[in-house]
């Protein structure tokens, strides 16, 4: 099982959704030899699956719009634990990347003018999302897709990545993983290695994300000593189809309510008008009528309660049906059907229309949806440079859900699609610069194949045991164990409960056994995808234990309030150097070889911070 | 027809249909590797509101963890996990249970099209090999007012036409379902299907796009091969109507083209002239747009209004 082919590029790209394909462009721009890495086949990443539009300040609707709203709308939805610089840098520079996007054969729906029009989303000020229909992400990913197509760069699918390796000067230098269909083992060595793997939802039953979005590229940033921050902010959406089973927590996209849709409960009450806080009050309708007069007259009234940020939400439809005024399958009632013309529905919002009727049997332009939160999206994982990209291990970058400090403790929505060009874009220029500079200076990216080989020895070991753990089961148990202790409203009894849990699955995952041969074999696939679940469950958990206040996607029964000094850090969790060892699964360090510590959140300046004090 | 209990266990030979009350279904997947394989029949409990992608992943999970598939969003969006189910090809995760024959077997086959890898896995490499053969996007440079701010201008009604192409999620369905490439392997080197004539037409349609796609359509792509039986646009789970709006007008456009007697009867008559035509377009093409287009920066033109 020691044999492995091998590759060498000058820059590599682990990922192959919006912010990867946009990193790898980018470097091959610059004249770089660069691969492409992605877990499934080119064109089915996750980026697929995002909906309603990407937020920029385009200024198509509303000329008023600038960087500076964007700017303050993405702090004050992130609860200010952003990164300040990375909030301003996107968007300042979403714009272009947008119509860029054009210039490659995007096709974004149109104003009467011409332009790229643009939807209203929670928490943005204006009308700030370019769009087509509620199928934007499948837009921007064909669009990329194409580009890297065409631009001629090596695409190796179905490949999963075990470990990124460094050099013995501590330079990321390549990476070792395995080919789903053959399994056979592969090692790329470069000299900049990039992370756009997306997010880690697959650790809670209920999720909009995929069966790939389990952590890697957190887990792999971490085992090789980089820092991670803000892990305990994961953002629960509000809006996931609740029924039928088989699809509960598939997303259900904020457009519904930017588009007129409200929220009800079994009562009929539209309940969101409760549950305005303090911070957004002065910006949001208190009657119905003014909420419904904002669709059409943005100047003269306020927005609706439904269209405050996700985490307010969220926790609002818990609340409901907490409190008994839920629908009969634990959701709330999603409305668009008496509030606007079916052909209004159908023409915007295409997508889900066709999968309520063909999933659920409901017909949206004629009955109400249940809806419930489901978790979507990690706002924290790799703690990087706000301007490269570059994480705390050299030659080490991360792009897109990956990386942390943009949304800070909660995500506007809009903002993840426009974060994956704009980051991308960066991290691929940075990356090329790097591995230049490398080349320049005659560092080598060698790796050692002794390494190689351990990895490979450890990631095959299942197959020799016989009556170890079943990896679906433990799949089943992490997501239980995460959905019941870990979900959208925490406590410190039930988060330490969870460190406990986590422990016992970790000692059982040490213990896995996988039947069959190496060849696309699922079984095996989850097997090899378990190390980084667990690892990044872990983070998720112990951040939360440490952040004893309630911010964003982070809310603590016991703290309901925001703490301002607990607001002033980001919990920094990192695997210090030499400490790792490969007691984990799989032959990765243990999950018990994870520290946390909070440190200051970088400084923003006067000039920004009067932006933020601005009236609304 | 006498209700039997389901004891009986991995029944080689085709089942008999399952009672419908009794709580199970049969599944019967296909389960090999490019050297050979067989149905296999697997007798899960039913359970209310799933899709067929639900019940395979139940049987990975119990009996078989090692049963090949490929799947990512399950929510018809990406496409991956396309199958020949009852012999329909479909999307395993779109394919609700309940619309199925009731006490019926399910069989679930692997694309037929294209080279088994693993179970329910093909290789579908095919198809990333046509898509790089297709001439990029190629658009046509911005005015000057464009240039200026705001980018391109189109107007709604001119993107719609490209946009229900753009809405393809390369499940490759039509490309199993087209009998060109089915049922003749050798026709696969030279024809491109069902899923890059819509690239081809979404091109061609494009209101930016300035390149000519109808001879590579004709040549290499196999265009004429296609004999419009509409299988391809019966099977896509986008609904896009591929031979209506996508495949027929290409056809058209490439008639217009290469068989229009009048227009060959111009060639042969303006064959003498076309060296000089030929030197003419060089020409312009080494003077550049500038020529035909000034840069108001350079050449010193009024602008229009000043910002």
């Amino acid at each position: 099982m020691a044999e492995y082919e091998t590759h060498d590029f000058d820059v590599i790209v682990i990922g192959a959704g919006g912010a990867g394909l946009r990193a790898a462009i980018e470097a091959r721009a610059k004249g770089l030899r660069t691969a492409l890495i992605c877990k499934s086949l080119l064109g089915k990443a996750h980026t697929v699956m995002a909906e309603g539009g990407i937020a920029a300040a385009l200024g198509n609707v509303y000329p008023e719009d600038n960087w500076k709203v964007h700017f303050r709308d993405t702090m004050r939805g992130g609860k200010m634990l952003n990164n300040w610089r990375m909030a301003q840098v996107h968007a300042q520079e979403a714009p272009d990347r947008v119509r860029e996007l054009e210039d490659w054969g995007a096709l974004f729906d149109r104003t009467k003018d011409g332009l790229i029009t643009q939807r209203d989303f929670g928490g943005h000020r204006y009308a700030r999302l370019a769009h087509v229909g509620d199928r934007t992400g499948l837009e921007m990913i064909r669009t990329l897709q194409q580009k890297a197509v065409a631009d001629g760069i090596d695409v190796f699918m179905e490949v999963k990545v075990l470990r990124v390796l460094k050099g013995a000067d501590g330079e990321a230098s390549g990476v070792v993983g395995y080919w789903r269909p053959t399994g056979q083992f592969v090692t790329f060595t470069a000299k900049a290695v990039v992370l756009a793997t997306g997010g880690l939802g697959k650790s809670w039953m209920y999720t909009s994300n995929s069966w790939e979005s389990t952590g890697d590229g957190v887990a792999l940033a971490l085992w090789a000593g980089a820092d991670v921050i803000d892990m305990e902010a994961v953002q629960f959406h509000p809006t996931g189809m609740v029924w039928p089973l088989s699809v509960r927590g598939l997303l259900v996209t904020e457009g519904v309510r930017g588009d007129g849709g409200v929220l009800r409960n079994s009562e009929g009450d539209r309940f969101m008008f409760n549950y305005i806080p303090p911070m957004f009050a002065a910006e949001t309708a208190d009657t119905e009528e003014e909420g419904d007069g904002w669709y059409d007259d943005h100047a003269n009234n306020r927005r609706p309660p439904e269209l405050l940020p996700r985490d307010e939400v969220a926790r609002a439809i818990n609340s409901e049906v907490k409190a008994g005024r839920g629908s009969p399958h634990g959701g709330v009632y999603l409305d668009i059907a008496t509030r606007r013309s079916a052909e209004y529905i159908r023409r915007r919002l295409p997508s889900m229309y066709h999968q309520f009727k063909e999933l659920a049997g409901v017909d949206i332009t004629a009955e109400a949806m249940e809806v419930g939160p489901t978790c979507h999206y990690a706002m924290g994982g790799v703690r990087v440079d706000a301007d490269s990209q570059e994480t705390t291990v050299p030659g080490l970058f991360a792009a897109g859900e990956v990386a942390a400090g943009l949304h800070g403790a909660n995500r506007l929505g809009g903002n993840s699609l426009s974060d994956l060009v704009v980051f991308g874009y960066r991290a691929g220029i940075a990356a090329a610069k790097h591995a230049k500079e490398r080349t320049r200076n005659n560092r080598t990216s060698a790796i050692d194949p002794g390494e190689v080989k351990e990895v490979i020895n450890a990631a095959t070991a299942p197959f020799a045991r016989d009556d170890g753990e079943n990896p679906y089961d433990l799949q089943s148990d992490l997501q239980q164990t995460m959905q019941k202790l870990v979900g959208i409203i925490r406590t410190q009894s039930e988060l330490e409960e969870a460190m406990g849990e986590l422990d016992t699955l970790e000692k059982r995952a040490t213990n896995i056994s996988v039947r069959g041969g190496v060849a696309y074999n699922p079984g095996w696939n989850l097997a090899t995808d378990l190390p980084s679940m667990l690892s990044v469950s872990r983070c998720v958990a112990q951040g939360a234990i440490n952040r004893k206040e309630s911010r964003g996607g982070h809310t603590r029964d016991d703290f309901p309030k925001p703490d301002p000094e607990m607001g002033s850090v980001n919990f920094v969790q990192r695997i210090a150097a030499g400490t790792g060892g490969s007691d984990g699964p799989l032959g990765t360090p243990s999950i018990n070889t994870i520290t946390v510590t909070p440190e200051p959140l970088p400084v923003m300046p006067d000039e920004l911070k009067a932006l933020l004090e601005e009236e609304s | 027809m006498t209700v039997e209990p389901v004891e009986d266990e991995a029944t080689e030979a085709v089942a008999p249909p399952g009672p419908a009350d009794d709580g199970t279904v049969t599944m019967v997947l296909w389960r090999g590797d490019p050297t050979g394989g067989e149905f296999v029949d697997y007798v899960m409990p039913s359970v209310e509101g799933e899709v067929v992608l639900d019940v395979i992943h139940r049987v990975q999970a119990s009996e078989a963890p090692d049963l090949a598939c490929r799947w990512n969003c399950k929510a018809g969006k990406c496409g991956s996990c396309s199958a020949e189910i009852n012999g329909i090809p479909s999307l395993m995760c779109m394919t609700r249970m309940d619309t199925l024959p009731a006490g019926a077997d399910v069989v679930v086959a692997p694309l037929k099209t294209f080279p088994i890898l693993r179970d329910l896995v093909t290789d579908v490499s095919f198809n990333y090999e046509v898509a790089k053969r297709i001439a990029p996007f190629n658009p046509r440079p911005k005015t000057v007012d464009e240039t200026k701010a705001g980018g391109y201008r189109m107007a709604q009604i001119d993107v719609e036409r490209s946009q229900e192409f753009r809405k393809c999620i390369e499940c490759f369905l039509c490309q199993d379902v087209c009998h060109v490439i089915r049922d003749h392997e050798e026709n696969k080197t030279s024809y491109a299907g069902p899923r890059f004539f819509i690239r081809s037409a979404e091109l061609e349609m494009h209101p930016l796009d300035a390149s000519d796609r109808r001879e590579m359509l004709r040549k290499e792509d196999g265009l004429g091969k296609c004999n419009i039986t509409k299988c391809c646009t019966e099977v896509c789970p986008e609904h896009i109507k591929i031979t209506d709006n996508a495949i027929i007008p290409l056809k058209e456009r490439v008639v217009d083209a290469s068989y229009d007697p009048v227009a060959w009867l111009g060639r042969k008559i303006l064959r003498r002239t076309k060296a000089s035509v030929a030197e003419t377009s060089a020409t312009a093409a080494a003077t550049g747009p500038a020529a035909i287009q000034p840069d108001p920066a350079v050449s010193g033109m009024p602008t229009a209004v000043g910002e």
